[in-house]
């Protein structure tokens, strides 16, 4: 379908030319601003949702830190706004539990998924391939309510009897499937279950959608390779997604039976006490942990791609220099998603998994640190002779940088299962993945939101706000979570409410009251960026020109609020790259600038 | 009250950073877009330098004050677990002199090259050389770390010596049981329908004889220093998971699909006491996979101790059949009643027993 028909397809034949503007469409308040079909509406709906997550999941996350960090203190606030899970002031174990599950969850999928693909994929597919719209808008409103619906249920989840799910995010069965070994795993379960199908079907549904505009909707002349690194990211995240989900849902299809229909997927003889031993005999608790992680690690690609994908453009864009090693930058996403599917038993070493197949996935799962070597060295090359503008997405951007180096470095140690055998499953695990796939991409994700803020509301962010919210949230990321690194190494293990009783573990006490500490004042600074964003989306200092940043690329083409359709006369047409930054001595030459006869022709 | 007063001080501070905040921007706004911007990038230029420094010594401080905490600090507990630690120093001293050569480079690129009035960008959008260089070293030091951990991990999870004794050990929620083979050196059948928590904890087979001289017992387990011990690891419930810190390993312990692990232990209980300098030491297993609201507490001790010790405390113990039968016990003087073996049909005990 071109572009001029998915736009025109709803608001009556046009031929697309100057005298066509968008006032035309007679948009009631439903329609542009709940059920609409515009991209750039729906990434908002998407970014606004996903920052209430994010908000909900960061509040979970102090109150179990409340627990690590005080586990003596007791806070009569608590059992104000927690009731019967926070009896005299104290976090039971069982609501202990269910947040660090809340937690997790709502961070991986609905914050870090939604919120970071969900948003940038939606606006900035159209805005810089040279498209009106995605190549079915409507399925692109379906993928947002559907991703609603889930959060609804998963919210709803939280208010039920027995309370949310508290087998942790991974919902490992036979944990989760008998609500007789966890009283999470009753009724609170089937809801989680419920709200990850509809999130499964709204993935899906933009996955489809972000594959299908990306491959056909290019404008003229924007060949794959004239593709800012952006698109090519979002572009393989759809595609790891659409590959991937399906099994997970596969996964808790049969979760579903072994619940609720007596088989025998997942359960094999089982004796709970006080209920005695079930009938179930034959099948293979492992065989979850495979489906599941078919998809689990994929999708730490999922949340870290857009990141990588937006964090190789601010660079380029505010280094005034071409990104560097383009086409490896390319190959290596490329590598980076083969391998995605190619490496998911490394967090089974120790299931007492083949030894010969765990071998395999060892070589396979270092050997993702190839690719991702590449794209850092190739970020810091970007840099080098440059002329920095710290913008602040360029310190974002920075910060991703320097913390997926951090965090991507003790994969190597993860990764090989000699020594994951001794470090499987402790804090270790949480400082690597939170470091590298957690606040790394919410990195992203914030250079992403500070550097296109003017391109989807036609205002500034205040910057002094932002470098206060980038300093703070920098430093105390590194002060939450490299100490974590000493506790792994002590043996500590996840997901313990106390350690108290543990003479191998409880030396640990002062250090997880800074951690704790650390993090409420991390979780407090987010505030100012949220006000700040909510702030200046009405009362910003306004964007005066159409290129603020001086970059390249086609968004900065629009109008400086674009309506429904982006460009109001027809789509500009693409003549080159879009990082010619510094070339011959011009500081930037957009991609709509047809190549001049004097220009040297490097790239 | 504390509460409230806390949020109105967090509130206050809000304000003001918020105040300075939109001043400096109506201030920026006077002197100029430009301007402004200018300064603000040298700030945040220098601070690039600033952090650099700042994060380098609190990397250091932080090692400094957590480095005794860790299992480093001493050496470890069994023979593999030194090919463990082993193995870490060197992953450490690869991942730390490239994390602190880019961490530095980073931050230092960002400092150097900040926006000066005429500075002349490179423009140099790739180098066949360099990507190829930054490819090959890498994959060749990670093919180092591949060959040096599979070595250890075909080790680890091969086949034990000939000489290791045997325990079975078994996870519930949330605690642990122990079983020895007794003196025929060979566990009896078990099936998890005969579970029965009072007499029989793992579902026992009493038709088979080869049970009658297993002995179980809970939450510690008594191991031998210097003698291979070959862990049989299962689940009566959900997943659990055995992790020795001490001695560096772990397994899972899955229902319905027994797991092995095997170490060495090198130094008694008595002795890891001097070691450490705590005379409150104990090795400790924790369960390492999440497996219900009780899973921080489900502990199990392990006594190492040597071969005399050893045998004299299993000299003390009874086989459980005793225990499920106390009148068979020759001690209790009563002579045995007709057979009330509990009724086992004979398909359960042909069902090919996991062992």
């Amino acid at each position: 379908m071109s572009n001029e028909a998915v736009l025109h397809a709803h608001s009556g034949a046009h031929d697309g030319h100057e005298d066509h503007s968008h006032e035309h469409h007679h948009q009631s308040f439903i329609s542009k601003y709940v059920f609409s079909q515009d991209h750039k509406m729906i990434a908002k709906q998407f970014l606004i949702t996903g920052m209430v997550w994010a908000v909900l999941g960061g509040f979970m996350s102090v109150l179990f830190r409340l627990q690590l960090g005080y586990p003596d203190s007791s806070f009569p606030w608590l059992e104000t706004i927690l009731g019967k899970w926070a009896k005299g002031g104290h976090i039971t174990p069982e609501a202990y539990y269910a947040l660090v599950t809340t937690h997790g969850t709502v961070l991986v999928f609905f914050v870090l998924t939604a919120g970071l693909s969900g948003t940038f994929a939606n606006f900035l597919i159209p805005l810089q391939i040279g498209a009106r719209d995605m190549a079915s808008p409507f399925m692109n409103m379906l993928s947002y309510w559907f991703f609603f619906a889930a959060s609804i249920v998963m919210l709803s989840s939280i208010f039920v009897e027995t309370g949310p799910f508290s087998g942790g995010w991974t919902a490992y069965p036979p944990l989760s499937a008998l609500g007789d070994a966890s009283p999470g795993s009753k009724s609170g379960m089937d809801l989680w279950i419920v709200s990850m199908a509809l999130f499964v079907v709204s993935s899906l549904l933009g996955g489809l959608n972000y594959i299908a505009t990306v491959l056909n909707m290019r404008t003229k002349g924007m060949s794959m390779t004239r593709l800012p690194l952006t698109i090519w990211a979002l572009f393989f995240t759809a595609v790891l997604g659409v590959l991937s989900f399906p099994v997970l849902l596969s996964g808790f299809i049969l979760l579903i039976f072994d619940r609720n229909f007596g088989t025998s997927f997942y359960l094999s003889d089982i004796f709970i006490n006080g209920v005695g031993a079930l009938p179930n005999e034959g099948g293979s608790a492992i065989l979850f942990q495979h489906l599941f992680w078919f998809l689990g690690h994929p999708e730490v690609y999922i949340i870290l791609l857009p990141a990588m994908g937006m964090v190789s453009e601010i660079l380029s864009v505010n280094s005034r220099k071409p990104i560097f090693g383009y086409m490896a930058m390319i190959g290596s996403l490329f590598a980076i998603a083969i391998l995605a599917f190619l490496v998911w038993a490394h967090h089974m070493f120790v299931t007492g998994l083949n030894p010969l197949l765990g071998s395999v996935f060892v070589l396979l799962t270092l050997l993702i640190a190839v690719p991702s070597a590449i794209k850092v060295f190739n970020w810091l090359t970007t840099l080098w002779r440059g002329n920095i503008r710290f913008t602040p997405g360029m310190l974002f951007a920075i910060g991703f940088v320097s913390l997926f180096i951090s965090g991507g470095l003790t994969g190597i140690w993860l990764g090989n299962s000699a020594l994951d055998i001794h470090l499987h499953d402790t804090y270790f695990v949480v400082a690597h993945f939170h470091i590298v796939m957690g606040v790394a991409s919410m990195f992203g994700m914030f250079a992403g939101i500070y550097h296109w803020f003017p391109k989807m509301y036609g205002r500034f962010l205040n910057n002094t706000l932002a470098y206060v919210h980038f300093w703070v949230t920098i430093a105390g990321a590194y002060m939450i979570f490299w100490p974590m690194h000493y506790e792994g190494l002590a043996g500590m293990p996840r997901r313990y409410y106390d350690y108290s009783i543990w003479e191998s573990f409880k030396q640990f006490q002062d250090l997880n009251q800074f951690i704790s500490l650390v993090a409420m004042i991390v979780f407090a600074v987010q505030f100012l960026f949220l006000f700040n964003f909510f702030y200046s989306i009405f009362r910003g200092r306004k964007v005066t020109t159409q290129n603020p940043w001086d970059a390249n690329t086609l968004e900065w083409t629009t109008p400086i609020n674009p309506g429904h359709g982006n460009w109001p006369g027809e789509i500009p047409e693409v003549h080159r790259w879009p990082y010619d930054y510094g070339k011959d001595g011009v500081d930037f030459i957009p991609q709509t600038t047809p190549v001049g006869a004097d220009e040297s022709v490097e790239h | 009250m504390t509460i409230y007063l806390t949020i109105a001080v967090i509130i206050l501070i809000f304000v003001v950073i918020f105040q300075i905040s939109k001043a400096s921007e109506y201030v920026s706004t006077l002197k100029g877009d430009e301007v402004s911007r200018k300064q603000n990038n040298k700030i945040n230029g220098f601070l690039m330098v600033v952090f650099l420094v700042l994060g380098l010594v609190g990397v250091w401080y932080c090692n400094h004050v957590l480095f005794d905490r860790t299992l480093l600090a001493h050496d470890s507990a069994s023979v593999e677990g030194a090919r463990v630690d082993s193995m870490l120093w060197v992953t450490l001293a690869v991942t730390g002199i490239v994390f602190l050569a880019t961490q530095i480079v980073l931050f230092w690129f960002a400092f150097k090259y900040q926006e000066k009035e005429n500075r002349k960008v490179f423009y140099f959008p790739h180098s066949n050389a360099l990507e190829v260089l930054w490819t090959v070293v890498p994959a060749i030091t990670l093919t180092v770390l591949v060959v040096i951990g599979l070595r250890n991990w075909f080790l680890f999870t091969g086949a034990p010596p000939q000489n290791a004794m045997q325990v079975e050990v078994t996870g519930k929620q949330f605690g642990w049981i122990f079983r020895y083979p007794g003196k025929d050196g060979a566990f009896g059948k078990k099936y998890y329908k005969n579970i029965d928590p009072a007499s029989n904890t793992i579902g026992l087979i009493w038709d088979d004889q080869l049970t009658h001289d297993d002995v179980v017992t809970e939450q510690t387990m008594y191991i031998v220093k210097g003698k291979p011990v070959k862990l049989i690891i299962g689940s009566r419930d959900v997943i659990h998971d055995v992790g020795l810190s001490h001695f560096r390993l772990k397994m899972d312990a899955v229902p319905g699909i027994p797991t092995t692990l095997w170490f060495t232990p090198k130094y008694t209980t008595a002795e890891m006491k001097e070691i450490t300098g705590n005379p409150n030491f104990v090795y400790e297993i924790s369960c390492d996979q999440m497996c219900g609201n009780g899973h921080y507490s489900m502990k199990g001790i392990i006594e190492v101790v040597s071969q005399e010790d050893y045998d004299l405390w299993m000299a003390k113990q009874k086989p459980y059949y005793l225990s499920a039968f106390p009148d068979k016990d020759p001690e209790n003087a009563k002579p045995a009643p007709a057979v009330a073996v509990k009724s086992t049909s004979n398909a359960e005990i042909e069902k090919p027993v996991k062992l």
